[in-house]
C-alpha cells in the first residue's frame, strides 16, 4: 500500500501543514511519497525528501504549478493517482480547494479534515462546526482525504532520505491563471504554527487597538488572530480569522481578547491546551471554555498583562 | 449570461446542535432549519450581478428533502427568477450532489456557478470543487470579489496567507467566502411575489445520477467537553496561574 501527501510549499520549502499531513498517512500505515508540484521547485522537493518517513518525492516541474491552481494540479495528481491506496493533503486553503477536483475526477468521495484514523478505511472527523464528531468509512478503492493539522503531530522535518524522481509534467489547461496577491506580512509566527496566539474580536473596537495586542503577541512570541465578527469590521485582514470557516488552531496558550465566543470561532481554537479569556461581559459564553476568565476592561487589562510578562 | 446558485437547506446556525442518544447523527427534528449562509451569500451575489446587468436569469437549485422547498423559495425572495428542486430522501454527500448539479449544468447551460464554499452542517467544503471538476471548468474558491470582465470572471480568493486574484475563463464555478457580500434582508412582497415563481421539482433517476451515498457513517459522537476553568481576580492573579499552575509561560 502506497499513500501520496500532496505538498503545499512556496517551492522554496514545505508548508508546516505537510508535516501533519504526513502524520496522518503514517498512522493509515504504508509507503509515504509526497507530491511537490511547482515551478523551479528543487529547494521544496529536497526539503520533503529528508522528512521523516517519505520513501519518495515525485516532483512535476512546469511553469503552469507555480502558483498551485487547481485545475493543473488536480489533472497532474489524477495522472499518477492509481499507484495509491490514500491520496492525502493538508486541510489548508490550499488542499481544500485542489483536492475535491482530484476526488471527483476519480469518482471517489472525499474524507474532509480529519482528525484521527480509526483504520485505512475509517476516519474521525469534526462535523457542525465540531459540535460532533463523526466516524466514516470509505469503501472506494481510492480514499481521498484532506487533513486537519491540529489532530496529528507533525513528523521530524529532518531525519528522512527519500528517493526524488520526476513526473511527466501534465499539460497546462489554459483555464485559469494568477493575476496578483496580496499576502500579509508579518514578523510574527504563522497562526497555525504559533506555540501561543493572541486573539482580539469586536470588542478591540476598531484595528488600531489591535496594537495594544501586538504589543502582549510579541512579549510572548506569539501570533495574532482574531474572531470573525473582528475581520467583518475590516479591524484585520481575512487570514487572521480564526473558527469553523477560517483557521483552525490549537495552541498551547490561547488569549482570547473582547471576544463573546460564537459556536463558530469556539470551532477553531477549543482544543487549545490553555485558554484564557479577558472579557468585560461576565456573562460571554467564552468564558464556558475558559481556563482562566478574567472580567475586565481590556483596554486596562491588556496592557498590565504585558508589563507584568 | 445566467447563473445557477446551488442552496442547500442546514441547521440554522445559531442552533445548538445536540447529537442523537443512538450515535446515529444529530437532532434534526423540531429544529429550525435556514439556508446554509455561504448560499445565501451566493444568491445575493447572483442578484447583484443581475442588477448590474451583468446577468439575465437567475436559477436557485438545490438537493434533498421535499422541504428544500422552502430554502428554493427564500432564493427566489432574495431575487432568483425560478427554482428547481431535485427531490430525494437519502442522505446527500458532495459527490452525488456534484452530479446532479453537472447533469443541471448540462440541461440549463448557465456561463456561471455561484455557491457557498461549505455547508456548515457537514462542514465538507467540496461540492463547489467536484462541480467544477465533472464540468471540465475552471473554479475559483472562496471568493471575496467577482468581477465578471467579458470572456473570463476576476475573482478575488481569501487564502490563508492573505488574499489572491484568479482570472477565470467561463463558464466557471466559484464558491462564496464571508466577505463577498452581505446579503439583504428579504421583504415581505419579495416573499409574496416569490410564491408565484415557477419552481420545477425534478428526481435523480430522471437526471441520469444514482444518489446514494458514498461514506458510511457508523457514529456520530459528542466531542470532548471542555469544562469552565476559573475567574482570575486580577491581572497579577492571572499571570501567577499562568507560571505556576499551567507552568505556559
Amino acid at each position: 500500500m502506497s499513500i501520496l501527501v500532496i505538498a503545499e510549499h512556496d517551492n522554496a520549502a514545505l508548508k508546516p501543514a505537510v508535516l501533519n499531513a504526513i502524520a496522518a498517512a503514517a498512522a493509515i500505515g504504508g509507503d509515504i511519497e509526497v507530491l511537490v508540484a511547482g515551478s523551479q521547485c528543487s529547494g521544496a522537493a529536497q526539503a520533503a525528501a529528508r522528512v521523516a518517513g517519505v520513501k519518495k518525492v515525485r516532483v512535476a516541474d512546469a511553469p503552469h504549478y507555480a502558483h498551485g491552481l487547481a485545475e493543473n494540479l488536480a489533472a497532474l495528481v489524477v495522472s499518477i493517482a492509481r499507484d495509491y491506496s490514500h491520496i492525502l493533503a493538508p486541510a489548508t486553503s490550499f488542499g481544500k480547494n485542489v483536492l475535491p477536483r482530484v476526488a471527483a475526477l476519480l469518482d471517489v468521495a472525499q474524507i474532509s479534515d480529519i482528525i484521527k484514523v480509526e483504520s485505512p478505511d475509517t476516519f474521525v472527523r469534526p462535523i457542525y462546526a465540531g459540535n460532533a464528531l463523526a466516524t466514516v468509512q470509505s469503501s472506494d478503492a481510492i480514499k481521498v482525504i484532506t487533513v486537519r493539522s491540529t489532530g496529528f503531530d507533525a513528523v521530524a522535518a529532518e531525519g528522512g532520505a527519500g528517493a526524488v524522481e520526476t513526473v511527466a509534467a501534465a499539460p497546462d489547461s489554459g483555464l485559469s491563471s494568477l493575476l496578483g496577491q496580496e499576502l500579509t506580512k508579518s514578523e510574527r509566527p504563522e497562526l497555525t504554527a504559533a506555540r501561543v496566539i493572541v486573539s482580539g474580536g469586536r470588542g478591540m473596537g476598531n484595528g488600531e487597538n489591535f496594537r495594544i495586542l501586538e504589543a502582549l503577541a510579541d512579549k510572548l512570541g506569539a501570533a495574532v488572530g482574531a474572531s470573525r465578527a473582528a475581520v467583518d469590521s475590516g479591524f484585520v485582514p481575512n487570514d487572521y480569522q480564526v473558527g469553523q470557516t477560517g483557521k483552525i488552531v490549537a495552541p498551547e496558550l490561547y488569549i482570547a481578547v473582547g471576544i463573546s465566543g460564537a459556536i463558530q470561532h469556539l470551532a477553531g481554537m477549543k482544543d487549545s491546551k490553555v485558554i484564557v479569556a479577558i472579557n468585560k461581559d461576565g456573562e460571554a459564553p467564552i468564558f464556558q471554555v475558559a481556563d482562566y476568565g478574567l472580567v475586565a476592561d481590556l483596554f486596562q487589562a491588556v496592557p498590565e498583562l504585558t508589563s507584568q510578562l | 449570461m445566467k447563473v445557477l446558485v446551488p442552496v442547500k437547506r442546514v441547521v440554522d446556525f445559531n442552533v445548538k446542535v445536540r447529537v442523537k442518544s443512538d450515535g446515529t447523527g444529530v437532532e434534526t427534528t423540531n429544529v429550525k432549519m435556514s439556508m446554509n449562509p455561504f448560499d445565501e451569500i451566493a444568491v445575493e451575489e447572483a442578484v447583484r450581478l443581475k442588477e448590474a446587468g451583468t446577468v439575465t436569469e437567475i436559477v436557485a437549485v438545490s438537493v434533498g428533502s421535499a422541504q428544500s422547498q422552502e430554502t428554493l423559495r427564500t432564493a427566489l425572495a432574495i431575487g432568483a427568477d425560478r427554482a428547481i428542486l431535485v427531490e430525494t430522501a437519502v442522505e446527500t454527500q458532495p459527490l452525488a450532489v456534484a452530479k446532479l448539479l453537472k447533469a443541471i449544468a448540462d440541461k440549463e447551460q448557465p456561463g456561471l456557478i455561484l455557491l457557498g464554499k461549505q455547508a456548515i452542517d457537514d462542514d465538507s467544503n467540496q461540492t463547489g470543487q467536484m462541480l467544477a471538476a465533472l464540468l471540465n471548468w475552471s473554479q475559483a474558491t472562496f471568493a471575496s470579489k467577482v468581477k465578471v470582465a467579458g470572456a473570463n470572471a476576476e475573482v478575488t480568493r481569501e487564502v490563508d496567507g492573505g488574499l489572491e486574484t484568479l482570472s477565470v475563463k467561463l463558464p466557471a464555478v466559484i464558491t462564496t467566502d464571508l466577505r463577498l457580500n452581505e446579503p439583504r434582508y428579504v421583504t415581505l412582497p419579495n416573499i409574496m411575489k416569490a410564491k408565484k415563481k415557477p419552481l420545477e421539482n425534478l428526481k435523480p433517476e430522471a437526471l441520469g445520477v444514482d444518489p446514494a451515498p458514498r461514506l458510511k457513517t457508523l457514529k456520530v459522537q459528542e466531542p470532548p467537553k471542555r469544562s469552565a476553568g476559573k475567574l482570575v481576580k486580577s491581572v497579577s492573579e492571572l499571570v501567577e496561574k499562568l507560571k505556576s499552575e499551567a507552568k505556559i509561560i
